[in-house]
This record gives C-alpha cells, sequence and structure tokens, in this order.
C-alpha cells in the first residue's frame, strides 16, 4: 500500500482542487455546473483523438507525432470544399482523402520502416506533420476559414430548476460532445466486437503471431490509419467550427498526447478516461485556478490550458509512468 | 580441453575464504517462481560454475547477485556486507561485474570505447576539466587507456580496436564483453554463458582467457555455462539449479555422481 | 592517394586520441578556419551574413546542444527551444538590471540559468523513457512559452510583450556591422564546439553513449544513470540558453515568446535527424540545410522565371522538410554525416574502388 502513496497524494491533491471552488464557496454553484460540463465537453473531444492515437499505437507500435496535423489537414479540407458544395458531401470527400493518405502513409513511410525503434517511427511522424502542414496550406491556402455546422451558435438555459439562474451549455458544444461520445462508444463497441477489431488487438499485441495467423499486417494498418484518419476528420470538423480552421487547431489535437499518456498508451477506456480528466481539469484550471495565480503572481492574462494538460500528464508519468490504465513494461536482461 | 585446465591441485591451494554467499534467495516475477530458497557460497579465487536445464533460473541467479533483480526474500552477503535490494551500479562499486548471455554491448561505439567504458568508475575528472582537457583530464585520459590496451592485448583483439563493435563477429564480440568487465578490476566477475554459440577453437580460446584471469588477477568467478566438458574441466565447484531450485552443490566429480541432477538432465518427472 | 595515413605514425596514446589524427584532416580544417575569419569577413555581402551565416552559427550552436542530449545521450527532447527562450530571456534581464556585467559573462550565466531549468524538466527521464519522455518535453515547451508572455517581470513589463536589446559591446568593440557580429558568433561556435568535442572524447561522453546504447548494462558497469542523463539536460541546456541569448540579442534584436516556439524545437530537431544524430558535424550540416533550402527555393524559381509568394516557398520548405526526414531515417538512419563519412571512406581508397 505504501508503494503507492505517490499515486494516492496525486489524486487527492487534484480531488481537492477539484471540489476546492464549490467548497469554499468562492463560486456559485450554477456556475461550477457549467464549468464543469463545458470540461466534460471538451473532454469527450479529447478522448475521441486519443482514441485514434491509442489504436495506432496499439496496431502498429507508432506514437503518431501528426495526429495534430491531420485534425487541421481534414478541417481545412472539408472548410475548403464546403465553399464549393454542400457540407455533407465536402464531408464525404474528405474522408476519402484522409484513407488515401492513410493508405500512403502506410506505403511510403510505414512500410519501409518497418522493423525500426519506436524513436524512429516517432521521428518519421515528425516528417509527416512538416508535411501535412506543408501540404495543406499549399493546396487549401493558409488563411482563417470557418465551416459552418448549421447548430446555433447562442447557449440554452437547462436545469433552470435546480440551480438559481440555470446552467448555460452551448448548444453546438452539446451537440459536438454527444456526436464524439458516439463516435468513442462506436469505436470501442467495434475494437472489442467485431472481427476486424479482434484482429487489431492482434495485431498490438504481436506483429509475428498475427501474421503467422494470416492476418495481414499491411491491411490493418490501412485500416488503422484510415480509422485515425476519420477520428480526425470529426475532431477536426468540431474544432473548426468551434475556433475556426487554422493552426491553434492543431495544438489542441495535440494534447491528445497528454490523454494517451495518462490513460496509459494502450488503453481504449484509458484514452476516454483520460480526455475526461484532461478536459475538466484544464477548463477548471483555467476558470478557478487562472484568477488565483493571475493575483499572486501580477500575470497578464490566463492560458493555463495551454500547458496544464502537459504538466498534468507530467506529474502522472512521474507517479505512475505506464499510465492509469497501461500495462507495466518489465525490462528484461 | 584438458591441456588448457592447470592441475587441479595446484589451484586448490590459492582458494581463500567465502567471499560471496547467496542466502534463502527467492525471485518470483508475478506468478512465475524464478528462484526458490537458494542458497550457496563462493569462495575467494575459486571457478564456481551455475549448471542446470534450461529455465533453471541460472540467469536470474546472477541478476540477482548484481542487482539487476532483486529478490522478494533471502540476502546476498558480499564480503560480510548484507544486500537486498542493491542497485546494479552500486554492485559494479563493490567490486562485481558481469557479461551477459545476450550481448550486451555498447553497438554504437569502438571497441576500444566500449573497453573504456568499464574504467568509468575509475575516472573522477569533474565535467569542466573534461570540458577543456587540460591536465588531469587529459592524464587521466592516457593512464586508462593504457589500461585498456593491456587487456586488448590480453584478449588479443589489437586489430579490431577502432571498429565499431556492432560489425565484429559474434565469438569477437563476446572477448569485447569479457574485455569490458575485465576494465573494471572486479573481485567477482559474473559470466553468463561466455562460450554460447562458439565453435570448439572459440571455446579453447575463451578458457584459456578465464583461466588466465583467474590465475593471473586471482580473480573469483562465477560462471553459467552449458558445455559440461568445460564445466567439468575448469570449475573448483559447481551449483545445480532445476526449476529455481538448488539440487547439487559440491565438486564437480560429486555433482556428476549426483542422482537428482542426472533425473534433472534426463528428464525424469520429480 | 591524396587521403591517406601512410607514415604518420602515432608514438603515444595521447598523439592517438587528439581530435584530428590525420594529417590531411588537420591541414583542411586549418585552412578552413583561416578562410573562415580572415576571407570570409571580406568577401560576403550583408545579405549573406544576415540572412545565412549568422542564423547558420547559432542554430547549429543549438543543434550542437540538443544532439548532446539526443544523439549521444539518446534522451529523445521536443521542446528544447524552451531552453532557448530561457537563456534569452535571462541574459535580457541580467543585462538590463546588472548593465555593468561584461556580454560574455551574461551569456555565461544566462547558459548556466538554462541549465538549471533543463536539469529540472530533466528529472522525468529519471524514471521515463523513449516516448513518453518527448511528451514530458512538451510540457517545458508549453510552460515555458506561457511564462514568458505572462509573468511580466521577465519582459520588464512591456506592453506589447516583446522585448528589445541594443548592440551588444564588448571589451568597447561594438558589434554593430554584419562582419562583427559573424567574427563573434564565429569565435564562439569555435569555442563551444572544441568543448562539446572534449566532452563527447571523455568519460562523460562515454557514459552518455552508453545510456543511449543500452542502459541497463550501462549501470552494470557502475554508470549513475541519474548522473549521466542530468549532466547531458544540464550540458544541452546550457549550449541552447546560450544560443537562444546570441539568437535574441544578435540576430533578432527585438523578440517575443513566440520566437521560440513548438517549430523552432521541432526544426532544431530535424535539424539533428538530417544532419546526422550523435555527430558534431552533422549539427553543421543540418543547421546549414535548414538555413540554405528556403532561400534555395526562393531563389531558383525566380532564376527560372517562375513567380512563387514567400508563403509559399514557406509551404514548400516544410513540404521538402517532411518529405526528407522520412527519405533520410528509410535510407541513412545517420544522416548526412555518415554520408559524409562514407564519402571520406572512399576517398581514402581513391582511386582503387576496395
Amino acid at each position: 500500500m505504501t508503494k503507492h502513496w505517490p499515486v494516492i497524494s496525486l489524486i487527492s491533491v487534484l480531488l481537492v482542487g477539484l471540489v476546492l471552488p464549490l467548497a469554499t464557496g468562492a463560486s456559485p454553484p450554477g456556475f461550477y455546473v457549467e464549468v464543469l460540463l463545458g470540461g466534460l465537453m471538451t473532454g469527450v473531444l479529447y478522448s475521441l483523438v486519443a482514441l485514434g492515437f491509442a489504436l495506432i499505437f496499439k496496431a502498429s507500435g507508432v506514437f503518431n507525432f501528426a495526429q495534430g496535423a491531420m485534425v487541421l489537414f481534414a478541417a481545412l479540407a472539408v472548410a475548403r470544399m464546403a465553399e464549393q458544395m454542400p457540407l455533407w458531401l465536402a464531408m464525404i470527400l474528405a474522408l476519402a482523402i484522409m484513407v488515401v493518405l492513410a493508405w500512403l502513409i502506410e506505403r511510403l513511410v510505414l512500410r519501409p520502416l518497418v522493423n525500426q525503434e519506436a524513436i524512429t517511427l516517432f521521428m518519421a511522424t515528425l516528417g509527416v506533420t512538416y508535411f501535412l502542414d506543408g501540404f495543406g496550406q499549399t493546396v487549401w491556402g493558409s488563411d482563417i476559414y470557418s465551416i459552418e455546422l448549421g447548430i446555433a451558435k447562442e447557449p440554452v438555459m437547462i436545469l433552470e430548476g435546480l440551480f438559481q439562474g440555470g446552467i448555460l451549455v452551448n448548444k453546438d458544444d452539446f451537440v459536438a460532445a454527444l456526436v464524439a461520445a458516439a463516435l468513442v462508444a462506436g469505436l470501442a463497441v467495434f475494437f472489442q466486437k467485431t472481427a476486424t477489431g479482434r484482429a487489431l488487438r492482434a495485431v498490438a499485441d504481436d506483429h509475428q503471431a498475427a501474421q503467422s495467423i494470416g492476418i495481414p499486417l499491411n491491411r490493418i494498418w490501412v485500416i488503422v490509419w484510415s480509422v485515425a484518419g476519420l477520428v480526425a476528420l470529426v475532431a477536426g470538423v468540431i474544432w473548426g467550427a468551434k475556433l475556426g480552421v487554422q493552426f491553434s487547431v492543431s495544438l489542441v489535437a495535440l494534447k491528445a498526447l497528454p490523454v494517451v499518456i495518462l490513460g496509459g498508451f494502450t488503453s481504449v477506456p484509458g484514452a476516454i478516461v483520460g480526455g475526461l480528466i484532461i478536459g475538466v481539469g484544464e477548463k477548471m484550471a483555467e476558470v478557478f485556478l487562472g484568477p488565483v495565480l493571475v493575483r499572486a503572481f501580477d500575470l497578464a492574462g490566463g492560458g493555463i490550458e495551454n500547458w496544464f494538460a502537459y504538466v498534468l500528464a507530467l506529474l502522472f508519468l512521474l507517479v505512475r509512468p505506464e499510465g492509469l490504465f497501461g500495462e507495466r513494461h518489465i525490462d528484461r536482461v | 580441453m584438458s591441456e588448457v585446465a592447470l592441475h587441479p591441485q595446484a589451484r586448490a591451494h590459492r582458494i581463500g575464504e567465502v567471499v560471496l554467499s547467496v542466502d534463502n534467495v527467492s525471485l518470483a516475477f508475478g506468478g512465475v517462481r524464478a528462484l526458490t530458497e537458494v542458497s550457496f557460497d563462493v569462495r575467494e579465487h575459486e571457478v564456481r560454475a551455475i549448471i542446470g536445464p534450461n529455465g533453471a533460473g541460472k540467469s536470474s541467479m546472477l541478476n540477482v547477485i548484481n542487482g539487476v533483480y532483486h529478490p522478494q526474500q533471502g540476502t546476498i552477503r558480499l564480503q560480510g556486507v548484507e544486500f537486498h535490494d542493491m542497485d546494479p551500479h552500486e554492485a559494479a562499486r563493490r567490486g562485481i561485474a558481469r557479461t551477459f548471455q545476450s550481448l550486451a554491448l555498447f553497438k554504437g561505439m569502438s571497441v576500444l570505447d566500449n573497453i573504456m567504458t568499464g574504467r568509468n568508475l575509475k575516472m573522477r575528472s569533474n565535467l569542466l576539466l573534461q570540458a577543456l582537457r587540460l591536465g588531469p583530464a587529459l592524464a587521466e585520459e592516457i593512464v586508462h587507456r593504457e589500461a585498456v590496451e593491456r587487456i586488448i592485448d590480453f584478449l588479443e583483439i589489437q586489430a579490431h580496436r577502432k571498429t565499431q563493435v556492432g560489425r565484429l563477429p559474434y565469438g569477437l564480440q563476446k572477448r569485447v564483453d569479457l574485455g569490458r568487465a575485465l576494465a573494471m578490476e572486479p573481485s567477482v566477475l559474473l559470466l553468463d554463458e561466455p562460450m554460447a554459440g562458439m565453435n570448439m577453437e572459440e571455446k579453447q580460446d575463451m578458457c584459456r582467457f578465464i583461466l588466465d584471469v583467474n590465475d593471473q588477477f586471482g580473480t573469483t568467478i562465477v560462471l553459467i555455462e552449458h558445455d559440461m566438458g568445460v564445466v567439468m574441466d575448469i570449475s573448483d565447484r559447481v551449483v545445480v539449479l532445476d526449476y529455481g531450485r538448488k539440487i547439487g552443490d559440491g565438486t564437480p566429480d560429486e555433482v556428476r555422481a549426483n542422482q537428482a541432477v542426472i533425473d534433472a538432465y534426463l528428464g525424469v518427472s520429480h | 592517394m591524396l587521403y591517406r595515413e601512410n607514415g604518420q605514425f602515432k608514438s603515444s596514446y595521447g598523439e592517438d586520441q587528439q581530435m584530428l589524427p590525420i594529417l590531411q584532416d588537420r591541414r583542411v580544417m586549418f585552412g578552413l578556419l583561416a578562410f573562415a575569419f580572415f576571407g570570409v569577413p571580406f568577401l560576403a555581402s550583408d545579405y549573406l551574413f544576415l540572412s545565412i551565416l549568422i542564423p547558420f552559427l547559432i542554430l547549429t550552436l543549438a543543434a550542437i546542444g540538443l544532439n548532446l542530449l539526443v544523439g549521444y545521450c539518446g534522451q529523445i527532447s521536443i521542446g528544447h527551444a524552451a531552453f532557448m527562450s530561457v537563456g534569452a530571456y535571462a541574459a535580457y534581464n541580467l543585462a538590463l538590471r546588472v548593465p555593468q556585467l561584461n556580454f560574455l559573462v551574461v551569456l555565461v550565466l544566462a547558459g548556466l540559468v538554462a541549465a538549471l531549468v533543463g536539469m529540472l524538466f530533466g528529472i522525468p527521464s529519471l524514471r521515463i523513457k523513449g516516448l513518453y519522455l518527448a511528451v514530458a518535453t512538451l510540457a517545458a515547451q508549453f510552460f515555458m512559452d506561457w511564462v514568458f508572455a505572462r509573468v511580466k517581470w521577465f519582459t520588464n513589463y512591456s506592453h506589447s510583450g516583446s522585448v528589445s536589446t541594443a548592440p551588444v559591446e564588448l571589451f568597447g568593440w561594438r558589434l554593430d556591422s554584419p562582419p562583427e557580429k559573424y567574427l563573434f558568433l564565429l569565435g564562439v561556435l569555435v569555442v563551444f564546439t572544441v568543448i562539446a568535442k572534449n566532452l563527447v572524447r571523455g568519460h562523460l561522453g562515454r557514459e552518455w553513449m552508453a545510456m543511449r546504447d543500452m542502459d541497463v548494462a550501462a549501470e552494470v558497469i557502475g554508470i549513475r544513470p541519474v548522473y549521466a542523463k542530468l549532466t547531458a539536460f544540464a550540458v544541452s541546456s546550457f549550449y541552447c540558453g546560450v544560443a537562444g541569448a546570441l539568437y535574441g540579442f544578435i540576430y533578432l534584436g527585438s523578440w517575443e515568446p513566440l520566437a521560440f516556439n513548438l517549430t523552432l524545437s521541432l526544426n532544431l530537431l530535424f535539424m539533428i535527424i538530417i544532419g546526422g544524430m550523435g555527430s558534431l558535424l552533422g549539427s553543421y550540416f543540418g543547421a546549414a540545410f535548414i538555413v540554405i533550402l528556403p532561400i534555395v527555393l526562393d531563389q531558383v524559381p525566380q532564376m527560372f522565371g517562375i513567380a512563387m509568394s514567400t508563403a509559399t516557398t514557406s509551404h514548400l520548405a516544410f513540404m521538402i522538410f517532411g518529405a526528407l526526414i522520412v527519405f533520410f531515417l528509410i535510407v541513412e538512419p545517420h544522416g548526412l554525416a555518415r554520408l559524409w563519412a562514407i564519402g571520406k571512406e572512399k576517398l581514402r581508397l581513391w582511386p582503387f574502388p576496395h
């Protein structure tokens, strides 16, 4: 039991921080719930991107640094094509593009590097990031573009009976969260219940063993990267509609990395839980911790959200390197 | 093989007191019990062999002795001091060196540099002196280079000193592994299957090196080896492990006649 | 024929261990340095200095820093520009608040501050390895980004969030003109390269490489992982801190936190991947590549009469960077430095094929 004290103390500190604004009465309960909900909804989106990331890692052992760039690339595709055609058509075409991209990555990057170390594959995804960055902007331009989802942007008041004044919820956030949650659930089912999902898990466990029972490694990789592409597309459309399609979208998507760290690299439930924790954590930190820091250190504004996810992941890595749900790695000599 | 070994009586004279003792060590990985209540001792200047069928826990035993694995139960006593959770670099500091079954050489460095890393414990100059490569730092490099060259001469690998180890044939890599361990000037040398994968000639060379190390430097040697001819010829005493338990302990002749040992190797179920 | 070691016998270990044991290498290096110090200042144009040589020298210094950590010690860091920013802001504050300090002292102190911060962010490397560490280093990047954007003391309460510096003055010599700046930077880089080479040749360098190649075996030989990793972070951050200070003071003149963002970190990684990890020469190659390629992309189409906006060339540059990273990783993971070494090997045999 004493062996686990670092994890326990970290989690305790986080829980205290979570409850503090409510307990001290520093914030009205309605507002607190608003922030909490907002965090959960952002968290679902993070979970989505993290799932795509975890799938790639599970199936091909690749730490896909390009996930953020893929989100932006997909968003750009949709935004620009939607200028010429209905949105639904643009999204379908964009999905097709992401599948082609997945195929190209498998052929040109993964296959030649098949037995290299993880660090080499990671750096290859760095190359893919650079390439997608440049390519996306060459083809679709580098202005800020918008995606119109047709959902009303004004917030809606709910639970007026329970909390005084009710709770403000953004409709588009809500719909986004629903879509993301549905996709997350769908992916989880796909992974656990279908034959392809089983094949993916076999590949994740042992490439060679999977090959020896006839699982086509290359096809699996294309499937996995296409699923990641689909995930990137959905996340890109949602974030693009909210923030505008610009570089910062890829930075937001990059936060899927600390999510995966928190949850454990190869765990699907870990990606989900991790996303929610990070989503809530950074929202809470930004809204409640931020002003405290600003007053205490005379800061020029907030922006805690930019680094909170990473620092949280860092702290978790220090006390539990394999993440919440990850597997412990034993070095055999 | 016999022409390589010294006459047993000549060696018996030099063997001294107990320098390393393993007391009731048990090691488990999750549900797998690698070692169960193993106890034996090693005397100074002797060549002690650990033998046993595959999976008997021999490598795990070496790993426990030099701190790579920490046993759940039991202690290691080195020159009177007791440990059960020593770190590998502490073990190195206390004079234990080892080679690895699956070569753990530094693939990116040359033979010379690999063996030089073995001198690391003895190199004392600080960061600043090294950065400017002044006086003491430079002198130190040269002094230790001489020591390493002596080891290179001893192992007869002069022609390859600047070659990257990854490019050498397996037999030569094994010698570099030994050289790196020797560079530490250890009092106890743990050898994990030093002759695995070698042909007859290479084995003779390796035997000669091991015995020379024992004779010239007086290093105590604990050796895991599968080649029974080698083990019976060069060891003073033998420990036999099977499924993580000790089933035999004594001179080569005693062990050879032990029925339990014979059964273990022939696969008689027990 | 030209590049043989015939007749060059070493009669002492000291001679054998020197930096450039082959006579031809020494001659070429001497010539190169002489040309760099005495020829270039008179021959190059201001444009060459400002757009190519000066950023090249500074980025090489930073690349050497990152290479020591990633290439020699095997610890991945994708947020290293954070330490450049620490160095830059430390230097700024030192120069501002203690104006009597000699600029060289400011540089060293800024480097030391960066080294301390680097060691702090290097602590995770004691428990986590490889890719997990990569994400932890991102924490350094984003946190430092935030600190220098928000903590007003660091920018001396500037309204715009950016800071400016006066031209550097050193022992009465004012670094105004491009050739002067170039000479100073060249001197600094040469000194730092020699120091890096000494460290890499010594037992600390061997400790680093041992940790990179096989850390369990390294521990078994007696190398303490804590010492090896933290010194790698410290020295690497020192180099990047000094590079950052030079970047701000001499190249940019005035800057904002964005100057040291994630893109710069990734560019540093790019430099050492393409140039060659675990090779000081590789750091030079990588930095040269990243400075020259965009300019080539600018000029060459113009020569053919094709008009391309600067935005397009920078996007193209990114695409080429990305493709090149993948290409090099597949074909020659040890980068340009390895290709250079292979070339030299062939030269030693020339005119014979083998």
